[in-house]
Formats: structure tokens, C-alpha cells, sequence
């Protein structure tokens, strides 16, 4: 009787608890996107600050009833560490839980991680395809030789930014002597080739007095690289840093009392202007496409509603705005949410934002956009992290300014 | 040469920044034989208050008001915890002290957040002092070198010439006899727990507005810390100031060597760019300068495993 009993207990529990990790089936109203970034550890603020913008235009979007036939969109978050092969996990359990649309963003490496997992597995099951939006990694392989059909960029990739901050130094020809410092991987290689491919393209006449790469974030004190650079005579810095590898680097140029423009990719990322401060403030540029000070009456309302439902935060990618956008309107185009015919949509698209148009590139699943040059200065408009700094446009990039080349050949399913 | 002088200038500063970080964890290992993965968390704690206390009245009364409320927080800890884990023996200590790391590391961010806090250089300090070789010097940084001398003068003085350092030192290898001429053994080790965590958090007031105070400051100085201290020898304080200078110069000096072992064995008509592992030996040192210090502390295991002036083999 005892054993009865104790075996019936055990299977109700085990039913319980075998019914709490049955995938719900994806149900015919929402289209659900899985976020996969860094959600704890030293990276969690940036992880929930992207995961914050996609609520922010999933919520409106629903509100707008922007999709056909009643569907909505629903934002499932996947905790990464910023870890490839966690990455990997997380994505099984996104698939077994139905789900068939994956954003991402931080970390090149998680990217082609995901690309390579995305494509073995949609060409194992057909008929299921998942489709990759990738909102922020900026490797150019992505869409030049590791390109994939399943994967769309939406940021500009290192070689456009680049390109850019070579057309600024166009126009500032009083610039002969260009740095690079940047961090020993993957993205900070990228950069490192990518300037001195393009200046001896653009303004040979430049000289690139230095090229260090440093281990990622290990160093603590950058001073005697800001020496370094004190000796080369630079007038100006290109680097990839983000976070304190930035923000240590702009400090110790100013301990030391070095003059230079500081060319940058990511001052402008969560953190980066508290740790700044006023050692940024005239000093450091960032390329990127928008920032809260362009001037533009349809965003504005949009930054101050952000701040208001996440005051730790500011709107800083646009690009995920973009991304929602061109998704809803490829569903509506194609009629359905099948990520098959979604990504036949995509390509080639062309849609109107804000500040200028964007154009998603057939060849390589590269989005086109606008690009501004900015520095951090005071008294702006709109601040970052309350700090008193925003951004000030240098130079603006239009679309087809940022155009380049691909060596894509991608291989699209019947 | 000016550029060397100033490289070896930086050296200095940061090895003697390194040293008030592993001295206080160096007089908690000699007098308790404890090692305290905590350490650089109190570290961190030290900053943070300093920021909160900047915040309010200005940075000089925080150079006082933090490290003593974090040796506080380190006597509590010891009084509280450690003492009862104690008796469990070192594989217990160790443990608690790495969970100490964690829970102390989500409490500054339940409190503070994720994002670095803007505690900055005081304006007093804040100006350029000297220029070598047109690199002007900041008078906040020969304010950190005066810090840190003062304190090594300090305690070294403390523990070799005072009545409560030989105290301090008989209760390590005698405590019972210690304790049977009516001293209280346990807060000798409380205070000494105290003391050490409390240089720590002054580490902390002065390095938290040099570099940039956020979460994971002290997991990114942890490691290095424990290099410091291998390679000078656990427990030993004059050991761990010699490393610490040497590490930091090392360091430092690495980072304006621009060749690597291609370009010195083609000076002597080797040429290595075809050889096996050819993108090993043709990375620069100024490359891999972060990582010489740990390179540093495999050799010193190896050659001398007691290190520089340590006197045990553990």
C-alpha cells in the first residue's frame, strides 16, 4: 500500500514537472524572437540595455497592430555569458520551445557561432528555417566570406565605419600621423586591417606611426601606451575599445597630458561616458548610425519615451528600430511570419526611417544606412547616463557614401 | 631617453599601486595563514565608499572614512565568520573567502548597478605637476607614490619594531603560549584581519578614481594580486614590495619594446618566419606585455617556488 502510494505521489510529480517543460507550442498569434545575449556577469548592463530596446518597439509595434491577421510579436530572452559555445545551448532551447526568429548582437565570435549552428540546422530541416537578425556584430566576415542566406547584418560592418573615418580625415588634411590601438582579437584586428588598408587607399599621404594590439581587457594601466603614442608624434587615434578598455586608454592620454583625437567605435556604449567623464569631452569621436543629438522631430519624442520606461538607459540603437521595422514589413509583405519567405522579403528592401533611408543588400544580407561622425560634448540637447555629455555631429555619411564592396557568393535554398 | 625615464616612472607607480594592494593581503597570510580570495573585494568596497563619501563632503575625508569602515566590515567578517570556518581548516577558509568575492560582488551591484560610478580624481590633485620628455606627470599619481611609501614605512615599522608586532608574530607559531601570558589571541587575528582588508579598502580609495570603479574591478585586479605575492614569497612584506615593483616596471617597459624574436634572431641571419608556431615568435613583446607578469610568476614557481623572499615551500 505504501509503495502504491508512494509511487503515485511520484508520478504526479513527475507528470507536474514533465508538463512545466512541455514547449508551448508556438501559437498562431505571436512571432516570437529570441534574444541571445550576455543577461548576468560583467556584461549584463549592455545584454539588458539591447534587450530593453527590442521590448520598447515590440511593445509599440503590438500597440500599432503592426503586423497581419492579428499576429504579435513576443521578445523570449536567452542568457549567453557572452559565450559561444553557451550560446549554442541556448539556442537548442529556443528551437525546442518553437521558436524561429533569433536576434543577437554582442560578440563577433557568437555571431559566426550562431551563423554556422543557424545553417546546419535549417538545412537538416527544411520547412522549419530559423532566421538570424543580428543587430551589432560588426565582424566583416559576416557578410563578406563567412557570409550566410540565414543572416542579416543590421549595424555597418568594420570596414564601413572604417571607410568613414577615413573620409573624415579627407577633410582634415592637417592630420599626417594616425594610431592604432586596439584589443587582441577577432573585431580589434579587424579594425587594425581595415585602417591600414583604407587610409594607404584614401589618404596615403598619412603616415600610421603605430599599430599595438593589447590583450582584451587585462590592462590596467595604459600609460605607457599613451606614451607610445606621445613619442609617435600621432595627431590621431583610431581604436576599437569599448568599455574600460576605452575609457582607462582616454583617461591615461589625459593624466599625461596628450593632445589627440581619439577615433572611436563605442564611446557612446552603456558605461562608457560615467567612465569617460570630461576626459572625453572634445576629445572623443564615435562612429556610428544616429545618435540622440541628430536633429529629427520623429525621434525625439521616441529618446524621452525611452528614458521615461527605462530611466538606467538611453535610446542608442537605432538600428534595432530599423530591424523591427523592416521585419514587420517583410512579414506583411510576405504574408506570413515563415522565416523563409520573411528573408526572400528582406533582401533588397528599401525602407524610409527617420533620419534617411536604408537598403538591405541582396548580395550580402547587409543593411545600408546613414553613418554620423560625433564628439562628446556638453550643454547637447539630449546626455548619455545623465552625465551632462551627448554626442555633437563632425560629419554625416550618406547611404551610399558607405557602400562597399562584397566577396560574397551566397548560396540561396530553392 | 626621456621616454624611458617616464616608462620607468609609470612602472613605479603602478608596482607601488600593486603593492598597497598585496601588502594587506600579505599581513593576513603571515599572521593568520589565511589566503583571502576576498582580498580585492574589499579592494573594490574601498572605492565604492570613497565614491559615496565624494559625493557628499569632497574626496579627503573619504581617504580616511573608507579604509576604516571597510577594516570594520573586515574585523566583522573575520569575528563572524571566519573564525568559525577556521576550525574546518584551509580548504574551508578558501571557500568561504572565494563565496565572500561573489556575495560581495552582487551586493555593489544591487547598490550601485552595473554601469562604472563617476568617482573621479579631486580637483586639488587634478593638475599636471612635472613634464619628462613633453609627458606631463600628474600630481594625483606622485600623491599615490607618497600613499604607498608612507604606508610600507608604517608597517614595516609596526611589525618589526613594536611590542604588537612581536605580539602579533608569537601568536602565529605559539598562539597557545601567547595565550597563556593573557593575550586574546582571536582579536589579535580579528584586528590583524581588520587592518589588512582596511589597507585594501585604502588601496581601493586612491586606485577606484585612477582606474574606473565598476563591479568587476576587483575580479580584474584578483589575479594579479596573487601573482604579486607568490612571486614575492608568501607572507612575506618586503618581498611583496620588491614584486610589486618588479611587476610593474616589467610591465610597463614591455609595452615600448616593439621586436619580437623573428626581428632578433634576423638580426643574427635566423630567419623564423617559416618555421613551426612562426606567429608565436613573431608576436611583438610590447604585445604580450599584460601577460609577462604571469609568465613571471610560472618561472619563479618553477626556479624558486618559495618565491623572491618567502621562507616556506607551500
Amino acid at each position: 500500500m505504501k509503495h502504491v502510494l508512494r509511487s503515485a505521489i511520484l508520478g504526479a510529480a513527475m507528470a507536474a514537472v514533465a508538463s512545466a517543460f512541455v514547449p508551448i507550442a508556438a501559437s498562431a498569434e505571436t512571432v516570437r524572437i529570441a534574444y541571445i545575449d550576455p543577461l548576468s556577469g560583467g556584461f549584463a548592463n549592455i545584454g539588458n540595455a539591447g534587450l530593453a530596446h527590442f521590448r520598447f518597439m515590440v511593445d509599440k509595434l503590438n500597440a500599432e497592430k503592426a503586423l497581419p491577421d492579428g499576429l504579435t510579436y513576443e521578445i523570449v530572452p536567452f542568457d549567453n555569458k557572452i559565450n559561444a559555445a553557451e550560446s549554442l545551448t541556448v539556442l537548442q532551447s529556443a528551437i525546442d520551445q518553437g521558436i524561429r526568429y533569433i536576434v543577437q548582437g554582442n560578440g563577433s565570435s557568437v555571431a559566426h557561432a550562431l551563423v554556422d549552428a543557424i545553417d546546419k540546422y535549417n538545412n537538416r530541416n527544411p520547412g522549419e528555417e530559423l532566421l538570424f537578425l543580428n543587430y551589432a556584430a560588426i565582424d566583416p566576415a559576416l557578410t563578406n566570406e563567412k557570409c550566410n542566406f540565414w543572416h542579416f547584418s543590421f549595424d555597418a560592418n568594420v570596414n564601413m565605419k572604417v571607410a568613414a573615418m577615413t573620409d573624415y580625415l579627407v577633410e582634415r588634411p592637417e592630420i599626417k600621423k594616425v594610431y592604432l590601438i586596439n584589443q587582441d582579437y577577432s573585431f580589434g584586428q579587424a579594425v587594425a586591417a581595415a585602417a591600414v588598408k583604407i587610409i594607404a587607399e584614401k589618404r596615403p599621404d598619412i603616415e600610421i606611426v603605430g599599430n599595438d594590439l593589447h590583450p582584451l581587457i587585462k590592462v590596467k594601466d595604459f600609460s605607457p601606451y599613451v606614451a607610445k603614442i606621445q613619442q609617435s608624434g600621432a595627431e590621431a587615434v583610431i581604436t576599437g575599445n569599448w568599455g574600460n578598455d576605452l575609457s582607462l586608454l582616454v583617461n591615461a592620454g589625459k593624466d599625461a597630458g596628450l593632445d589627440v583625437e581619439w577615433l572611436t567605435f563605442y564611446a557612446g556604449l552603456l558605461g562608457g561616458v560615467s567612465a569617460l567623464g570630461d576626459a572625453g569631452v572634445d576629445h572623443v569621436r564615435q562612429i556610428s548610425e544616429w545618435h540622440a543629438n541628430v536633429p529629427n522631430a520623429e525621434m525625439d519624442p521616441i529618446v524621452t519615451e525611452f528614458k521615461q520606461l527605462y530611466p538606467e538607459f538611453d535610446w542608442a540603437y537605432y538600428r534595432v528600430g530599423t530591424l523591427m521595422n523592416m521585419l514587420t514589413k517583410a512579414v506583411n509583405e510576405a504574408g506570413s511570419p515563415d522565416p523563409k519567405a520573411v528573408a526572400f522579403k528582406l533582401e533588397d528592401m528599401r525602407l524610409p526611417t527617420p533620419v534617411g533611408e536604408v537598403w538591405m543588400r541582396k548580395d550580402d544580407h547587409q543593411m545600408f544606412q546613414q553613418l554620423y561622425l560625433a564628439t562628446l560634448a556638453k550643454g547637447m540637447k539630449f546626455d548619455l547616463e545623465n552625465s551632462g555629455i551627448g554626442f555633437k555631429t563632425d560629419q554625416e555619411f550618406t547611404l551610399e557614401s558607405t557602400v562597399l564592396p562584397t566577396s560574397c557568393e551566397m548560396k540561396r535554398p530553392e | 631617453m626621456e621616454g624611458w625615464i617616464f616608462f620607468l616612472f609609470n612602472g613605479i607607480v603602478y608596482g607601488l599601486l600593486l603593492f598597497m594592494m598585496s601588502s594587506g593581503l600579505t599581513l593576513i597570510f603571515s599572521m593568520m595563514g589565511v589566503l583571502n580570495f576576498a582580498h580585492a573585494s574589499f579592494y573594490m568596497l574601498g572605492a565604492y565608499f570613497a565614491y559615496q563619501i565624494s559625493t557628499i563632503t569632497g574626496f579627503w575625508p573619504g581617504l580616511i572614512v573608507a579604509p576604516v569602515l571597510v577594516g570594520c566590515i573586515g574585523a566583522l567578517v573575520e569575528r563572524y565568520f571566519l573564525r568559525t570556518v577556521h576550525r574546518h581548516g584551509h580548504v574551508a577558509e578558501l571557500l568561504f573567502t572565494f563565496g565572500l568575492a561573489m556575495l560581495i560582488e552582487e551586493a555593489v551591484v544591487l547598490i550601485w548597478g552595473r554601469n562604472p560610478v563617476p568617482y573621479t580624481v579631486p580637483p586639488d590633485l587634478d593638475f599636471a605637476l612635472f613634464q619628462i620628455g613633453g609627458m606631463s606627470y600628474s600630481a594625483y599619481k606622485i600623491f599615490m607614490m607618497a600613499v604607498s611609501i608612507t604606508m610600507f614605512v608604517f608597517l614595516y615599522g609596526v611589525i618589526a619594531r613594536t611590542r604588537i608586532g612581536q605580539i602579533i608574530q608569537a601568536a602565529l607559531t605559539h598562539p597557545e603560549t601567547v595565550g597563556t601570558l593573557g593575550h586574546n589571541v582571536p582579536r589579535i587575528f580579528m584586528l590583524v584581519f581588520g587592518a589588512g582588508t582596511g589597507l585594501a579598502g585604502l588601496a581601493g580609495v586612491i586606485g577606484g578614481n585612477a582606474f574606473v570603479t565598476e563591479p568587476g574591478m576587483a575580479r580584474a585586479l584578483g589575479t594579479i594580486v596573487f601573482v604579486v605575492i607568490i612571486v614575492g614569497g608568501l607572507g612575506s612584506l618586503t618581498g611583496a614590495f620588491i614584486a610589486s615593483l618588479l611587476i610593474g616596471v616589467i610591465q610597463t617597459t614591455a609595452v615600448a619594446i616593439d621586436v619580437s624574436l623573428t626581428d632578433i634572431f634576423a638580426t643574427v641571419g635566423l630567419d623564423l618566419r617559416n618555421v613551426p608556431l612562426h606567429e608565436l615568435w613573431s608576436k611583438r613583446i610590447s604585445d604580450v606585455a599584460p601577460i609577462l607578469p604571469y609568465l613571471f610568476m610560472v618561472l619563479i614557481l618553477v626556479l624558486r617556488p618559495r618565491g623572491l623572499l618567502g621562507t616556506r615551500d607551500s
